[in-house]
């Protein structure tokens, strides 16, 4: 039904059916059925809210191998300055860099040095473009995936241009083929704080090939540079930072809140956190907010520094960034201009985004009548129900069983309050209602008394 | 099918509640996002009207698969003048409204360019009814 990736997955040998990510899921996407946490595709957006709550690491994000770097001959490392954050500053880049060349990689490139081509790019659009307005950067892919199921409405506010990362890989592809890398011996490799952004690589909005050759999450990438790094703590001290293509101070901090937005000129916002982000389109789906030209929203709190992949503090992370900026920002009257400015105009063109498609998951029914006649079904089961929104139904809420049950998901006794109700009037047998609960939250839940 | 809301007047913090609900059945029913917009556009008008200037009032949003019925009852001051209230820009909202951001007298200006017909009722000191109708 679904033809769109999801990084995350949910194994079932390690899911204890706790419903915690069912509730905290923005778009309703999970469902408790047999003790499982069930993720209903066609929903999900990847943000990674259920990943960061699950008590039990039951939930895991999809990656490529590691080892998958080896046959290529040149082997790219495309790191967010997220990564470098996360480790003490003690550290310089040129260390961590070095480290990343231990594990194997031949090159380091930092996605930020594709921030100045889109920052450019964004405010062209932002002057040429009067209608769509306000703006609503495509940076956080969760945040596009929000927009497509949950407002279809504000599709056509999301900017069709591509974020810094797509600038950083497809340039450095360019440099290498230009030193006479063929396309084959170059594997790209990027260093993923985000499910999302997996999930984007994955499926390319318009099935053209990704300028990326496979994901590898932070995490795992944190541990082996940790390692190396103190593994060599007397050597690599004098690691030389000129080594790397350095993006410039305000770039440097594109990845986090206000990064974007402090940028663009005019009438401009920015909101972190997903389901602030829900309450704000929902707001802007109304109009009841002045006109804003250009909206910065990203799903996670703190945005990338706050990513599900990162292991430090977010609020340490970010601190970090700015503490580099200003660092970065002092020495940048000497500084030689930043080798990106090359090919900007064959990147140019392969920067823009063709279409992003709405793909409602708020329809009832293709048919007009027949959804008219569900919604109707919705509001007399809604009457029946308790509204205390407890999940112990397994749906997310007395308005999402309600849903569930019209769709055909769910039945009116996944209620425990109407399971109650139809005992006294006897109209259910006791041990009926056992068996109805077993099948949501699995028989161990009410068989095993000793649990 | 039918949704009624009661509105109070003078309760700013909660304008905007009745037609957020309406937003988001019509959002089930998957109908084009440019006439949802028109109909939400149309009624959010239609409530800061009834908070901005009346006691309180009542909706009755009548949904069938051709269009959409609303009906806004108030009991306020009436209009005294429709014409001139259908002008943009002409308001009598009190220096507390407009500091608030509202009464810029773009309203029933703004709900007859969204509607697909409008018909006002309105007596001086006892109430004004407001007929919307956005065609599907």
């Amino acid at each position: 039904m679904s033809d769109f990736h999801h990084a995350l997955k949910i194994v079932d040998e390690l899911c204890i059916g706790c419903s915690k990510c069912m509730n905290i899921c923005p778009t309703h996407a999970i469902r408790v059925r047999n003790g499982k946490a069930r993720l209903m595709d066609n929903r999900c957006i990847d943000c990674g809210e259920c990943y960061r709550i699950c008590p039990v690491s039951a939930i895991i994000i999809e990656q490529d191998d590691f080892s998958r770097i080896f046959p290529f001959k040149y082997r790219v490392a495309l790191v967010p300055a997220v990564f470098f954050a996360q480790f003490p500053s003690k550290y310089s880049i040129g260390r961590i860099t070095q480290a990343l060349l231990e594990l194997g990689f031949t090159h380091v490139f930092e996605i930020e040095n594709g921030a100045r081509l889109i920052r450019q790019e964004t405010r062209k659009l932002l002057a040429e473009n009067r209608d769509e307005k306000p703006l609503i950067s495509t940076f956080c892919p969760a945040i596009v995936r929000l927009v497509q199921v949950k407002f279809p409405a504000l599709v056509h506010h999301l900017m069709l241009l591509k974020p810094p990362l797509d600038a950083a890989a497809i340039w450095f592809r360019h440099h290498l083929e230009q030193q006479g890398a063929s396309r084959e011996e170059t594997g790209i490799f990027y260093v993923t704080q985000c499910a999302a952004k997996i999930a984007a690589i994955k499926s390319p909005a318009e099935g053209e090939a990704s300028p990326i050759s496979g994901v590898i999450n932070m995490d795992e990438i944190y541990n082996k540079v940790s390692v190396k790094l103190q593994a060599a703590e007397e050597d690599h001290a004098q690691a030389n930072d000129k080594q790397v293509t350095m993006p410039g101070s305000a770039d440097v901090l594109w990845s986090l809140t206000t990064g974007e937005s402090s940028q663009i000129p005019g009438k401009r916002m920015a909101i972190d956190g997903v389901h602030n982000v829900t309450n704000f389109l929902e707001k802007l789906e109304q109009e009841e907010h002045p006109a804003f030209d250009f909206l910065e929203l990203r799903a996670c709190d703190e945005s990338c520094a706050g990513g599900v992949l990162t292991t430090e503090n977010r609020f340490l992370t970010a601190e970090r960034m700015r503490s580099r900026a200003r660092k970065c920002a002092a020495d940048e009257s000497q500084k030689q201009p930043s080798a990106m400015l090359y090919f900007d105009h064959e990147i140019l063109p392969l920067l823009t985004i063709a279409e992003i498609k709405p793909r409602s998951m708020m329809k009832l029914d293709e048919d007009m009548g027949e959804a008219l006649r569900k919604m109707k079904m919705i509001r007399q089961i809604l009457q029946m129900l308790p509204m205390v929104d407890c999940g112990a139904c397994g749906s997310p809420g007395c308005q999402a069983l309600a849903e569930d049950i019209v769709q055909g998901r769910a039945m009116m006794e996944n209620c425990i309050f109407i399971q109650r109700r139809y005992e006294q009037k006897g109209m259910l047998k006791p041990e009926v209602s056992a068996e109805i609960v077993k099948k949501i939250w699995g028989a161990n839940k009410i068989d095993n008394e000793n649990k | 099918m039918t949704f009624t809301y009661e509105i109070e007047g003078g309760n700013f913090s909660r304008a905007g509640t009745a037609s957020s609900d309406i937003k988001k059945a019509l959002k089930q029913l998957d109908l084009d996002y440019t006439i949802i917009k028109r109909v939400v556009v149309s009624l959010y008008e239609a409530e800061v009207n009834i908070v901005a200037h009346a006691r309180r009032g009542t909706l009755t949003a009548d949904i069938d698969p051709d269009r959409i019925v609303m009906v806004l009852d108030d009991q306020g001051p009436g209009i005294p003048d429709i014409d001139a209230a259908m002008t943009a820009g002409f308001s009598t909202a009190s220096s507390r409204v407009r500091e608030m951001g509202f009464g810029a007298g773009m309203g029933l200006p703004n709900i007859k360019k969204n509607a697909d017909s409008l018909n006002i009722q309105s007596t001086v000191g006892v109430g004004t009814r407001l007929e919307i109708v956005v065609n599907f």
